[in-house]
């Protein structure tokens, strides 16, 4: 508008007013004065530009600046804002205060058996997974599965729809579908009706299985689990209670749904804490390098059928003959015999899941004769899996037979993991209707008519027994977010009530089948609290009155049998195992998983055949570290008239001429992420010998191929970066590690003292608890919102975990002693990565931490270079996913997601230290020791990890700190660390022929 | 004919000197004519050679060849370079320490020279120091462009007052490089374009279209050659002489600290800052060496450019080349020496690692054919010295690549190590820069006076017979 108008002088007023004649009525002095600007300001007060109207050429220039402007107000566009609608609460949820996340008990159910999980939610959204202290096969710690769970929730390529031959449909259309499949099974008793699922242990599903077999008695129920539990016949041991332990191939802490409260066990051993129990002694034979393996006091690495011998001798050493069925290992197996005689009744022999039922009932009688029955191993009624393989054989011929009309497939995928020699999915297609539930259109829905979109554990209503029988109900942390069904609505919809939901039906089998007890309300709300169902009933029938004895052995007969004939065991055997990163491959699509360096050969986002360094010696097989990846050579499989292209990796501590693969790659149809990766093991996998066999050649196919190792070398050069003694070394002089090293003094410095006046914080890491087992890798990652970078970033070296698992071995080649050490940010006190920062992007905070400010970095990667730890990471491209809108939903809303161009690290979990800091500043007190956890400690099984207040001389972390095994990763190079180790002390037996190699780190100077 | 007379007197260095041998630093039978007319006409009258166009063309698409890269490397990432973790860098602070230490020669013959009075410099001077100033452009490139945000990396390094009271860490290195590189560019910069003001004034007197009278007029500013400028001018070049002088030293002495402030074994040594000097220096005179001979060759300079410099630079090559060789042993005995575990692994791996490869190409360039230089033979032989121009340019680079990316790639935890290897980009930028380089070069042949016409007339006879006259 026109800007007020100035008054005319008074005096042209004046004189105007004179000349006019008549009464003249005006309302303001400009009016009066009668000015041009005056009229002018009466033409425009309306829009400007609107007197142009009336003016045919001024129209024209008015219509064409206008054109103009709105087109170039088009450009400024160019992001359309999103439509959003702001609903404010009417009623807020109970206790749901933005910024600060509840805890929801649940459990994750990987293969059957749940393991308890506390999962974050902020605001409704599940964030971060966290085990359940009051969980028996939890407490409180978690595996890398269960942390990336999360992950999975909001993989945005999870199956999102009901689909009958690729078409959408309704759910209504699928359950009238079943209801006219089922009603015309019904007059045949439903003898063309199978059910395949994966192993059940849901009290729920069970009932509702048994209610719908019980109306259709000619149905069957198939359970399929393809990397086990197949033998878990119902042995419960207890590995706290053994001061011996020996291992019959069997992987207690990197494998089997108990590892992470076995893991939890066996380190409580390895504490060496003043008054605490005794160390235990480990004996592992195995056929593969494992993570028991790499804690292994004596390990005895052979080929997989060789297991047996061993165990055989064993047995007949412990009658007091001689080992001589076991040429080279007799004076191996002799001390080993007289150990365990001396630990008779405190002793405990595990089998495999890898080992045939003749090791398993070997382990039984060993057990036995050796009186730990009652001791340290009992027997209680876990619903044993059954005959995985049997099962699913019988299905494939009633398949091939034509007897199979209707099946129903729940959450399993046999058309990608059933062993070859089925031809599974061949015989599939000659079912007349087939219906799948998955989280994925994977390689069976592809198959099936129908594909019902399958609700993820933390969408679902549902129950699950732990690998101990300890019940957990499942309740959701979200509503499906593309609508999926469970297994309980999907065997309602065969059912005559097909319209309940599965709230409806857990909630219901608790209430009717009583297992909860009298006030059921209070009993439900209290079990849902907890994460585990208390009642007596829930925890089935309780440990068997009495042991079997060694006559009624149920494999008492294998036992007899001869040795494995020498002829099958000529030329090289294969060993198949589940992925330790991606398990039978339900985890593939799952990219925390995939980029999750594999514990013992470092391998991510492939498998490969590994194999001893000898074998691939003898192979021609040649490893090269380039910048771009390690480059191998590719080999051909053949394998009982199958072939597989696999490339070749060698792994120190592999039996020689055994070849072990890794099911779960090779995947079709896993998604954006874990499709087409890697080569597909299952393809070799026979139902007759699912882990192990003879008969394997390999051939050099002359191809290269380029695999993402994330640790490249595992020698530690002499350097005390880890440093080991044994337990009599420990005992004779307990300052070990401080003599390996050099700690220079305080004066050496010409920067400045740090003073830390309130909290100084600190960590502790226990190389002798730490399994190896990458909980913490994940559980970081999930915590701190770090970007996964993919199989080219990985193998140029520019993966972004902030905490890393180094992995070192020492000795001889052909058995090596393995170390792990966890590496977080060190927090160097004289930290330096500080000073060379031009920006002052890393800065030391008065508690201690090395602070990193994402805003002020420019990204020289000075302070990378200057790190003698590695542990900074930069982001080379813009790595962090800022599109996906369901990833979004799972990040921690109170750490930053970086950009591109900036350098990032492990902060200590600082989020977690302010919002501790906060609650105890407002509650007028001191942060509690043990309050603060970080996420890497938090899932630690093996409780290695320990942070807290270092001012705090009470606290965990300055009480582990004195300890005499305390060293700093080269403290020589005087940075002062704040991150330290305890020295790990292993437990050899001195009558053993293999002494451990031992002091890794020779003293030094610096 | 020369617009103005010859200048009565020569600058205080000329003063002193004895009478120069004059014979050797001019070749031919010039007068003070027709070295103005030889040099002159390069730019003003005789037609552009059709080599040049070849040689501008060439240039000028390698350059674009970096202008590729840096676009990719701005919308995409730092990430299409080669650089990881441990090698956090690679060819970015390779390229950056060769550039500059290319740059060191001119500001050597410049200023160092002219101190000293080193006569044979004059012919030379201008060019080396026109390369200096576009080393110091391509070097520049790199430290603003391998950061990972260099649109903040570009401003947020210098010290500036803002709201935040944010300022930098004057305690890195890298700060010290702001400084150092930015005051030498600076330095450099002036003291050419000082050099340069009689001669613009010349090309202003001779120039014959109108334009070019403007142009050279304005860059000349208002020169007029009277006594009282002369006066000015020899005061103001000695000033900044003296001001560039420190300069030689210090730039690459603090180029050097980033590495040796650093902790890593193989940059953490006291030795740095005179090995880098030499080794900047050497490889000047080399760039320098390079340039000359196909310059005096092609546009027929070889009266001004005469064996005689081109020996002078080749014993300089040979006794900063013998340094730098002194160095390489030091490094050695020193990691033995220390006992320090990590050095002495650092000194095997670097002979033995991976990258051996690497250092015994740079041994052989650095060390065994730089002893070649003391046959005579050898060092008087013009397409001698020009490939071992190049064994030297491409053994400074192997030097660069040796201390970066082999102390780097294998540190203190052997779990941490790997590998490093540049990418087409990385490449692509490398060759880019040395486009740009030439780019630059050929334009500055083609419009400006390649040699210092009143300093090649100084020390003409003629101009010595009036000067003792």
């Amino acid at each position: 508008m026109s800007a007020p108008l100035p008054p005319d002088d008074l005096s042209g007023i004046r004189r105007r007013l004179a000349d006019s004649r008549g009464r003249v009525f005006w309302k303001s002095l400009e009016e009066l004065s009668g000015s041009a600007r005056f009229k002018e300001f009466l033409e425009r007060e309306f829009p400007e530009q609107a007197s142009e109207w009336d003016d045919p050429e001024g129209r024209r220039d008015f219509l064409r600046v206008m054109g103009a402007s709105l087109a170039l107000a088009g450009l400024t566009g160019c992001t359309r804002q999103p439509e959003e609608k702001i609903v404010p609460y009417v009623r807020a949820p109970e206790d749901e205060l933005p910024g600060r996340p509840l805890f929801f008990a649940t459990a994750v159910v990987d293969d059957g058996y749940a393991r308890g999980v506390l999962v974050e939610s902020h605001m409704g959204r599940p964030t971060k997974v966290e085990g359940n202290p009051d969980h028996p096969l939890s407490l409180g710690a978690t595996d890398a599965f269960a942390q990336a769970a999360i992950l999975q929730l909001y993989d945005p390529d999870r199956s999102q729809t009901l689909t009958y031959r690729g078409e959408i449909r309704p759910w209504g259309n699928f359950l009238a579908a079943m209801h006219s499949a089922v009603a015309a099974q019904r007059a045949a008793g439903g003898a063309g009706v199978r059910l395949l699922t994966g192993t059940v242990t849901s009290p729920t599903l069970i009932g509702q299985v048994q209610e719908f077999l019980a109306t259709l008695p000619g149905a069957r129920w198939h359970q399929w689990e393809p990397a086990g539990p197949h033998q878990t016949s119902g042995l419960q041991h207890r590995i706290e209670a053994a001061d011996l332990l020996l291992s019959l191939d069997a992987d207690f802490v990197g494998a089997g749904p108990a590892r992470v409260r076995d893991a939890r066990a066996y380190t409580s051993r390895r504490k060496l804490q003043p008054g605490g129990p005794a160390m235990n002694r480990l004996y592992v034979v195995e056929s593969a390098p494992s993570l028991t393996g790499a804690l292994a006091d004596h390990r005895l690495a052979v080929r997989p059928s060789e297991v047996d011998r061993i165990a055989r001798a064993i047995v007949g050493a412990l009658d007091g003959g001689v080992a001589s069925a076991e040429p080279g290992h007799q004076a191996w197996i002799a001390a080993l015999a007289t150990d365990l005689q001396r630990h008779a009744g405190r002793s405990l022999v595990l089998a495999g899941e890898w080992q045939p039922p003749a090791v398993h009932a070997l382990a039984r009688d060993l057990n036995q004769r050796l009186g730990n029955v009652g001791r340290t191993v009992t027997y209680s009624a876990v619903p044993p899996a059954g005959d995985a393989f049997g099962s699913l054989r019988e299905l494939a011929a009633d398949m091939d037979a034509g007897r199979v009309s209707l099946l129903v497939v729940s959450g399993t995928n046999p058309v990608y993991t059933a062993p070859v020699d089925l031809e599974f999915s061949a015989r599939m297609d000659k079912v007349g209707l087939r219906v799948h539930l998955g989280l994925y259109q994977d390689e069976t829905a592809e198959r099936c008519h129908w594909h019902v979109p399958e609700a993820h554990t933390f969408e679902s209503w549902g129950d699950a027994r732990a690998a101990d029988g300890t019940v957990t109900i499942l309740q959701p942390l979200i509503a499906p977010l593309y609508g999926g069904k469970t297994a309980h609505e999907l065997l309602a919809a065969l059912t005559d009530r097909p319209e309940r939901t599965a709230y409806e039906i857990v909630r219901e089998h608790w209430q009717t089948g009583g297992g909860l007890g009298g006030d059921f309300e209070r009993a439900w709300q209290q079990a849902l609290h907890d994460g585990v169902v208390r009642a007596p009933a829930a925890e089935g029938t309780a440990t068997l009155p009495a042991a079997p004895t060694a006559s009624t052995t149920p494999a008492a007969a294998p036992f007899a049998a001869a040795p494995v004939a020498a002829a099958e065991t000529q030329g090289l055997e294969l060993a198949f195992r589940p992925d330790p990163s991606v398990y039978d491959g339900r985890f593939a699509n799952v990219g925390w998983l995939q980029e999750l360096p594999k514990p013992l050969t470092k391998l991510t986002w492939d498998n490969a055949a590994l194999m001893s360094p000898r074998t691939a010696a003898r192979l021609g097989i040649t490893t090269e570290a380039t910048s771009r990846g390690t480059t191998t050579d590719l080999v051909l499989l053949r394998y009982r008239g199958r072939a597989v292209t696999a490339p070749a990796l060698a792994v120190p501590g592999h039996p020689d001429e055994t070849v072990t693969v890794h099911l779960g790659y090779g995947r079709a149809r896993a998604g954006r992420v874990g499709s087409g990766l890697g080569f597909n093991a299952y393809a070799l996998r026979t139902s007759d010998a699912p882990w192990s066999g003879a008969g394997l050649e390999v051939a050099k196919t002359g191809e290269r191929y380029t695999l993402a190792v994330t640790q490249e070398h595992w020698s530690l050069e002499g350097r005390n970066i880890v440093r080991a003694a044994t337990r009599a070394q420990h005992e004779r002089d307990p300052h070990f590690a401080a003599r390996l090293g050099h700690k220079p003094g305080r004066e050496l410095t010409m920067y400045p003292e740090h003073k830390y006046e309130g909290y100084a914080w600190g960590m502790a890491i226990d190389l002798n608890s730490c399994v190896g087992c990458n909980a913490c890798v994940v559980a970081c990652q999930a915590e701190n919102n770090i970007p996964v970078v993919g199989k080219d970033q990985v193998a140029r070296g520019r993966e972004m975990h902030w905490l890393r698992v180094d992995q070192y071995y020492t000795g001889a080649v052909e058995d090596p002693d393995t170390y792990f050490a966890p590496v977080p940010c060190m927090h160097c006190e004289m930290a330096p990565c500080e000073v060379v920062c031009p920006v002052a992007a890393t800065v030391h905070s008065e508690e201690g931490l090395n602070d990193m400010v994402y805003n002020r970095c420019v990204g020289t990667r000075y302070c990378s270079n200057n790190c003698p730890y590695k542990v900074r990471r930069f982001n080379f491209f813009l790595y962090s996913d800022w599109e996906t809108p369901s990833l979004k939903l799972g990040r921690n809303p109170d750490v930053t997601v970086r950009s591109r161009g900036v350098m990032e690290k492990c902060t200590y979990c600082v989020q977690r230290i302010n919002h501790a800091r906060v609650q105890a500043k407002n509650e007028d007190r001191k942060v509690r020791d043990g309050e603060i956890q970080t996420a890497c400690a938090q899932a630690c099984p093996g409780r290695a990890i320990v942070f807290g207040d270092i001012n705090d001389p009470r606290s965990e972390v300055a009480r582990l700190k004195a300890d005499p095994r305390n060293y700093g990763m080269l403290e020589e190079l005087n940075t002062r660390p704040r991150t330290t180790y305890l020295a790990a002390v292993r437990n050899p037996n001195p009558e053993m022929p293999d002494q451990p190699a031992l002091a890794p780190g020779t003293a030094s100077h610096g | 004919m020369a617009t103005r007379p010859p200048e009565p007197r020569g600058d205080l260095a000329r003063d002193a000197l004895p009478p120069p041998p004059g014979a050797e630093l001019l070749g031919g039978d010039h007068t003070l004519a027709s070295v103005t007319e030889k040099i002159a006409s390069i730019t003003l009258t005789r037609r552009t050679p059709w080599g040049w166009f070849l040689g501008f063309a060439i240039s000028f698409t390698l350059f674009m060849g970096l202008l590729w890269a840096v676009v990719n490397l701005l919308f995409v990432g730092i990430g299409v370079w080669g650089p990881n973790v441990p090698v956090g860098w690679g060819f970015d602070i390779i390229n950056l320490v060769w550039w500059i230490g290319i740059g060191h020669a001119g500001t050597l013959i410049s200023a160092i020279l002219l101190l000293f009075r080193q006569q044979w410099r004059t012919s030379i001077n201008r060019f080396a120091e026109a390369m200096t100033l576009f080393a110091v452009a391509c070097a520049v490139f790199y430290p603003v462009f391998h950061t990972g945000r260099p649109w903040l990396a570009v401003y947020w390094l210098f010290p500036y007052p803002n709201t935040m009271g944010l300022w930098p860490q004057f305690r890195s290195p890298l700060i010290w490089d702001v400084f150092a590189i930015s005051t030498y560019g600076l330095v450099s910069a002036l003291f050419w374009f000082v050099g340069l003001i009689p001669d613009f004034a010349t090309l202003r007197d001779r120039a014959r279209s109108k334009p070019w009278k403007i142009a050279y007029g304005m860059l000349a500013m208002g020169w007029r050659g009277s006594a009282r400028h002369w006066h000015n001018y020899d005061t103001a070049y000695l000033l900044l002489a003296g001001l560039a002088t420190p300069l030689v030293i210090s730039v690459h002495s603090v180029v050097s600290l980033d590495f040796a402030v650093g902790i890593v074994p193989g940059w953490h040594a006291t030795i740095f800052p005179p090995y880098f000097v030499a080794g900047a220096i050497y490889a000047g005179f080399a760039m320098v060496l390079t340039l000359a001979i196909p310059l005096r060759k092609f546009y027929g300079l070889e009266d001004f450019i005469t064996m005689r410099h081109l020996e002078n630079m080749a014993k300089v090559m040979l006794a900063t080349g013998l340094i730098v060789a002194y160095g390489y042993m030091v490094e050695t005995f020193m990691a033995w020496y220390s006992a320090n575990e990590y050095e002495r692994f650092m000194i095997w791996n670097r002979m033995t690692g991976p990258y051996w490869p690497m250092y015994a190409a740079l041994i052989l360039c650095n060390v065994v054919m730089i002893n070649t230089l003391w046959v005579k033979n050898l060092r008087t032989s013009v397409p001698y010295l020009f490939f071992i121009s190049f064994v030297v340019s491409v053994g400074m680079w192997l030097e660069r690549y040796v201390i970066i990316v082999t102390s780097l790639h294998r540190d203190f935890l052997p779990s941490s190590w790997g590998m490093y290897s540049g990418t087409a980009y990385d490449w692509s930028a490398f060759v880019g820069t040395i486009g740009l380089f030439l780019t630059l070069f050929f334009l500055f042949i083609r419009f400006l006076p390649v040699i210092s016409i009143f300093e090649m007339r100084s020390i003409l006879p003629e101009a010595e017979a009036k000067e003792n006259a």
